[in-house]
């Protein structure tokens, strides 16, 4: 079965999110947080400090009505590759609390080798790293409706999105069942992709041709994984942290958002 | 009362007034305690921090603190292995300071994370690749070798040193401090420069990355090079307000003078390449990341274009030009204000390098977030400093901490 594995080709699973059809109605946000036991306080209303692993921003393109336009981002974890698995969060961790899977291009977090010393937070551009400042404290009744499938995390410890990981190990245990070791496109969805009301969030393994993922955003493994498909886009694609989760907009101030530019430098495209 | 303590043939205050300074700063000694206790016990919540300010004050502290401290190891280097004799005068001073430095970048490190009781997993599970595990091995060694140089000070207090035992260790710890020395030396290179390199290799966060050698981004050196200027004007300033509090000289002029023209050379040489560094990041290492230098200087309540002229004009430029010269070096006060100002200048870096990283925005749509400290991290904060006053007052009071001090007395 070793030997099978290792033949088994690499995944990258990544995701593309259709900005255009993104309407912020948050379902992602709620999915997500249902789905991997994330622990919230009685007061969300700081930012600052409230975990969403999946986080929608709002936009603007600042300009006044009529051309007055707005756009919603959600934002899960990139599950940055960088140079080699290299990723800014995975490379700065001193307990190998987290780590980049190179069958799955999934960065993982560890919750029980963390020991909560925060650098990853601090090397994560996307603020996709979140801190548990306080112990879980679920309503009345609520433990009961846990997942069992996701470990709670406790107080001092990083979490993050974890693409579903829990998703892909059920629907690998049930194709080993079957005697497969592959597995379709449809087999291992997240939640928020699922949740999507607007089927605006696609999943799958960017590195197999005939998923979406890969159709749609075009990954030039040449070229770090950028998009050759001009609507789309990665945020920060200039830092070089080779983000696994690709935006699509037919605005171009939409993708001019997602990455800095010196004034006037790169108009017209930024790829 | 405690006179049979103290060293032979210098004067101390009487044991009721030491007595008293120590329960006022003892007073807040507990109140820091107190606010660690709270931040073990109720955990980080306890603190201002948030998810955009992982890293805040009290690694600014840790860094500073680290960086001051660095005194000891570059007194040690210059006495021990450049044979600069007249340093031996201050070195136990240094040595002092750096302990107390040290054991309190330890302290702060061991509040700071979110699972004290999980702090081993540093060592247990060590990811070669991150700087912040080269910082832990390096800066526990480096305490233990601070520690092992800190020892025979104790054992030259005048009931202890009657111990034969104890007056032979000593001795023979004296003896071989020159291979303590050389390993200080090596293990601060490390991890002065690794917590250069804690920031340098943030390759998502363009304000802190830069270039380098190698693994090591040139801010791996840059705070080597800076501990090694800024740690001894320190130790100076440190001496300084000891001699202002016991009114009385403790260390010879040309002893300190020696000390202020090494560091004055190396803050000149620092603040050299610190300016290279920044023209470099700003000229070319920022523009290809889409960013311009002022997008870190404007749209935000406190980090302008000042800090950046604070840190390497005010606090580099100006005391590397007094200290470098013999002029400036010999008038009392530009001697002071220089030594100060080169300290300063190692914590205002520390902050930018630090609080300013989390502060600068990244992604577009993101804006500054803006930090306070709560009062368990400034009670946590000041702990050390406290704990430094009390270790340095009982060490002043009862060990022979300047050998010149008995000659000085007896001139005087």
């Amino acid at each position: 079965m070793k030997e099978q594995h290792k033949n088994t080709k690499a995944k990258k699973y990544g995701m593309v999110i259709d900005l255009d059809k993104c309407t912020g109605c948050g379902a992602c946000m709620a999915a997500c947080m249902a789905e991997n036991n994330v622990p919230f306080k009685k007061d969300e209303s700081n930012k600052l400090d409230s975990i969403t692993w999946m986080r929608v921003y709002s936009l603007t393109n600042g300009k006044k009505f009529p051309e007055a336009d707005m756009c919603y981002i959600p934002r899960p974890c990139m599950h940055c590759e960088a140079h080699n698995g290299h990723a800014p969060c995975v490379s700065v961790c001193p307990a190998v609390a987290t780590d980049y899977n190179h069958e799955t291009g999934i960065v993982s977090q560890i919750y029980t080798r963390c020991f909560g010393c925060r650098y990853c937070m601090a090397a994560c551009p996307y603020h996709a790293r979140y801190f548990n400042w306080w112990d879980p404290v679920w309503p009345d009744g609520m433990e009961k409706y846990l997942s069992p499938n996701v470990s709670p995390r406790m107080r001092g410890v990083v979490e993050k999105c974890s693409f579903c990981f829990h998703r892909y190990q059920l629907a690998m245990n049930k194709a080993y069942v079957e005697g497969r070791r592959e597995l379709e496109e449809d087999e291992y969805q997240t939640s928020c992709t699922q949740a999507c009301p607007a089927g605006a969030i696609i999943f799958g393994d960017l590195n197999n041709p005939g998923h979406a993922v890969n159709q749609i955003a075009k990954p030039d493994p040449k070229h770090g994984g950028r998009p050759m498909n001009p609507h789309a886009f990665r945020l920060l694609e200039r830092l070089g942290t080779n983000p696994k989760v690709y935006y699509l907009s037919s605005r171009e101030w939409v993708r001019r958002a997602g990455d800095n530019y010196i004034k006037d430098e790169g108009k017209q495209g930024n790829h | 009362m405690d006179s049979a303590l103290i060293p032979e043939g210098v004067k101390r205050c009487s044991f009721g007034k030491f007595i008293f300074w120590i329960i006022v700063v003892g007073a807040v000694l507990l109140w820091g305690v107190f606010a660690m206790l709270l931040c073990w016990f109720k955990g980080l919540n306890q603190t201002n921090m948030n998810d955009a300010y992982g890293f805040a004050v009290w690694i600014w502290a840790d860094l500073a603190v680290i960086a001051l401290g660095g005194g000891a190891f570059f007194t040690g280097l210059l006495r021990y292995i450049f044979g600069k004799d007249e340093l031996k005068n201050i070195i136990n001073y240094a040595v002092l300071i750096g302990f107390i430095c040290y054991s309190s970048a330890l302290l702060i490190l061991a509040i700071d994370i979110g699972q004290p009781l999980r702090g081993w997993f540093i060592f247990w599970h060590a990811n070669v690749h991150s700087m912040l595990t080269e910082v832990a091995f390096c800066l526990s060694c480096y305490f233990a070798v601070l520690t092992i140089e800190y020892i025979p000070l104790i054992l030259e207090n005048r009931q202890v040193d009657k111990v034969p035992f104890f007056h032979n260790l000593s001795h023979n710890m004296h003896g071989i401090m020159a291979i303590f020395a050389a390993t200080g030396a090596f293990l601060s290179f490390f991890h002065q420069g690794s917590l250069g390199g804690v920031a340098g290799v943030l390759f998502g966060r363009p304000f802190a990355y830069r270039e380098g050698v190698f693994i090591w981004p040139w801010t791996f050196f840059l705070f080597t090079w800076s501990a090694a200027a800024c740690g001894p004007c320190f130790t100076i300033f440190i001496t300084w307000i000891t001699e202002k509090i016991t009114r009385k000289k403790l260390v010879k002029k040309n002893v300190i003078m020696l000390l202020a023209k090494i560091a004055g050379w190396m803050l000149a040489t620092y603040t050299i390449a610190k300016i290279i560094d920044t023209w470099y990041w700003a000229a070319v290492t920022v523009p290809s990341k889409g960013f311009t230098l002022m997008d870190f200087y404007s749209n935000n309540p406190l980090y302008g274009i000042w800090i950046l002229v604070l840190e390497i004009v005010i606090c580099g430029v100006v005391p590397s030009i007094i200290l470098i010269t013999k002029k400036g070096r010999e008038s009392s006060f530009l001697l002071i204000s220089a030594v100060f100002l080169g300290a300063l200048g190692a914590c205002v870096n520390r902050w930018v390098m630090v609080l300013q990283v989390m502060a600068v925005p990244v992604m577009t749509f993101e804006s500054w977030p803006m930090y306070f400290p709560s009062w368990q991290e400034i009670a946590t904060t000041i702990l050390p400093v406290a704990y430094g006053i009390i270790l340095i007052m009982i060490s002043y009071r009862y060990l022979p901490i300047f050998p010149q001090e008995r000659e000085i007395e007896q001139i005087g």
